[in-house]
């Protein structure tokens, strides 16, 4: 969230190496824990990576801030600025897109009253459009959170949306 | 058809995701099996049986296990490619959530016929829900003696490892997956040397996707001679997850033997969404040429698929109806292939974006005549010219488009606009 307080340094690397620990052993490089260690990094930060994040990982795995930043700017599901408390990821690929995706995106516009990526005011929502997240069968669908919403409706995704906290 | 499922078989079944409920319903058995033969043997069996990798290239398994050095010091790994993001593919979503063990039980089997004391299970970010299981499972297999360093009390050490990516579709070409896994950026390398020799952090690595694993303890129990005895002919053999989408009454994943038609696969769908006439298909996700309706009698295996210009791939069947414009679906795909160009070669970074604005200015009535002819230009010099297959890959579609509908791209210059605006698929933003 937008206004939540960030973990401090030494609470990010604590964090960060206590559920890194079960893993060490599991990798012949210490490289290798980067996007495991970028997972729970973001986890603590509420959803985003602030920069204090990135250094916080890169120290802890011996790499250089640059090349961890680097990797962060790859993947999708991490975030350089603060997401909502609740992240909406709405798949707009064709499969979706031929079952009523682009009503599904309007739909939520018009309920949150922000525009993709934005956050509400109060914190509480962010939204994007995705590529396929592999849940074409009961399309159209979302990912809220770590969780997928499927078969969704106009109405369904009104009625989610009025439910979060 | 009396075809008995054999990949889904377990799925619904009570306790299947642990290892006692796996037992149950005969699981184990053909990991026990393999332990009593030599490597060799189960590679050889595995070969004969024709299985080809069900991620997208077809490549035959058991061969691509042979190529992992037999006599070497080195550590060898297994990766199991569930990177799953291939537009309109979900058949390794419902093989890992509904059934961990048929996988782990391939996997295992791999690893001892190639060697490898290690398997890394790469899965995409957004299958939580799988990684989920497949971590559970394999809490569970560890406690059974299933995995660590006596498997089924044969000495043989094994570690399964759950990898979560984190939203790239790249990850899932092999090498980009590699480079992942190794805490990089997903950029493929540059081949050869191929990762059978050179693979996962620089040592001998065979990387298969989930469906191709799943495929292999039922080859060792039931024989290569039963599993190429289903299918179209001997080099497109065994059963087969079909994943159906779009413009159908019940998308789903159907398991049936390779190579049945899309009239067939409709049917088993229920028919047509709202009993409207068929347009148009992509038959193996959105890297495959598009087909019009006139092919949907086409056998859809590796070999047919290829031979009428399109692929197999990861048979994720995308159906789309006589109200769908075809220039706003690819145009849809391009933008996705353009999206997820790791940028590092040229004609890829810069062809698929040229492809996707030149669709859109067609779709949005600013096209020109040269614009058809513009399109396959681009296709041309974008074909071969990287370093890994997505160049080629947004090529599929988008060239398709040109070759098979060039009517529909032609009538949208002349009328300076899209003659098929979209049709709202829902009514009154509830039913369907």
């Amino acid at each position: 969230m937008a206004d939540a307080p960030l973990p401090s340094r030494e609470e990010l690397l604590v964090g960060v190496r206590e559920r890194l620990a079960p893993l060490r052993d599991r990798y012949p490089t210490t490289e290798a824990l980067t996007i495991p260690a970028l997972h729970f990094a973001q986890a603590l930060c509420g959803g985003w990576l602030p920069e204090a994040a990135i250094d916080a990982v890169a120290e802890e795995l011996q790499l250089a801030p640059a090349s961890v930043y680097g990797v962060v700017t790859f993947y999708d599901l991490f975030h350089l600025s603060p997401v909502g408390r609740h992240r909406l990821r709405v798949c707009t690929n064709l499969p979706c897109m031929l079952r009523g995706a682009d009503e599904i995106m309007a739909a939520i516009r018009d309920e949150l009253g922000v525009g993709e990526g934005e956050v509400t005011a109060d914190g509480r929502c962010s939204y994007t459009h995705f590529e396929c997240l592999g849940s074409c069968d009961t399309a159209p669908m979302m990912m809220l959170d770590q969780e997928y919403r499927e078969n969704l409706t106009p109405d369904s995704v009104r009625r989610i949306l009025k439910e979060l906290d | 058809m009396a075809f008995e499922p054999v990949l889904t078989q377990n799925v619904g079944k009570p306790g299947i995701l642990t290892v006692a409920g796996y037992r149950d319903a005969g699981g184990y058995a053909a990991l026990r099996k393999a332990l009593g033969m030599t490597p060799a043997e189960v590679i050889e069996e595995v070969k004969k049986s024709g299985l080809r990798g069900r991620g997208g290239a077809g490549f035959p398994a058991g061969v691509k296990w042979g190529f992992v050095p037999a006599d070497t010091d080195q550590p060898k790994y297994l990766v199991c490619n569930a990177d799953e993001s291939e537009p309109g593919t979900f058949k390794d979503r419902l093989l890992m959530e509904k059934d961990p063990h048929q996988l782990l039980e391939g996997c295992a089997i791999c690893c001892w016929a190639v060697g490898a004391n290690t398997t890394y299970i790469y899965i995409r970010g957004e299958y939580t829900e799988a990684a989920d299981i497949l971590e559970e499972a394999i809490r569970d297999a560890y406690r059974e003696g299933i995995l660590g360093d006596d498997v089924l009390g044969s000495g043989f050490k094994l570690d399964i490892q759950v990898h979560r990516g984190a939203g790239a579709y790249i990850c899932g070409e092999e090498t980009g997956l590699l480079e992942s896994l190794e805490g990089r950026r997903g950029q493929p390398r540059v081949k050869p040397p191929f990762p059978a020799i050179v693979g996962a952090f620089g040592k001998p690595t065979v990387i298969n996707n989930v469906e191709t694993l799943c495929n292999v303890p039922h080859i060792l129990t039931r024989g290569a001679d039963w599993f190429r005895g289903i299918g179209t002919d001997e080099r497109n053999t065994g059963p087969k997850l079909y994943c159906i989408s779009g413009h159908v009454e019940r998308p789903g994943t159907y398991e049936v033997p390779i190579g049945v038609t899309l009239d067939e696969l409709i049917d088993l769908a229920g028919g047509m969404h709202k009993g409207r006439a068929l347009k148009a298909f992509i038959p193996g996700g959105a890297s495959a040429a598009i087909l019009p309706a006139s092919q949907s009698h086409l056998n859809m295996d590796f070999d047919s698929l290829a031979k009428a210009g399109s692929m197999l791939g990861s048979a994720a069947v995308v159906v789309m109806d006589e109200t769908t414009c075809l220039v706003r679906a690819t145009w849809r795909l391009a933008k996705f292939f353009s999206h997820e160009s790791c940028g590092q070669c040229t004609p890829c970074r810069e062809g698929t974006n040229w492809m996707q604005m030149t669709l859109k200015r067609i779709e949005d009535g600013h096209g020109s005549e040269a614009d058809a002819e513009l399109i396959l230009r681009m296709s041309r010099n974008m074909s071969g010219t990287a370093l890994c297959a997505l160049a080629d890959a947004a090529v599929g579609p988008v060239q398709s488009l040109v070759t098979n509908f060039r009517e529909e791209v032609d009538e949208h210059i002349r009328r300076g606009g899209c003659p098929l605006p979209p049709v709202p698929f829902f009514e009154n933003g509830a039913s369907h």
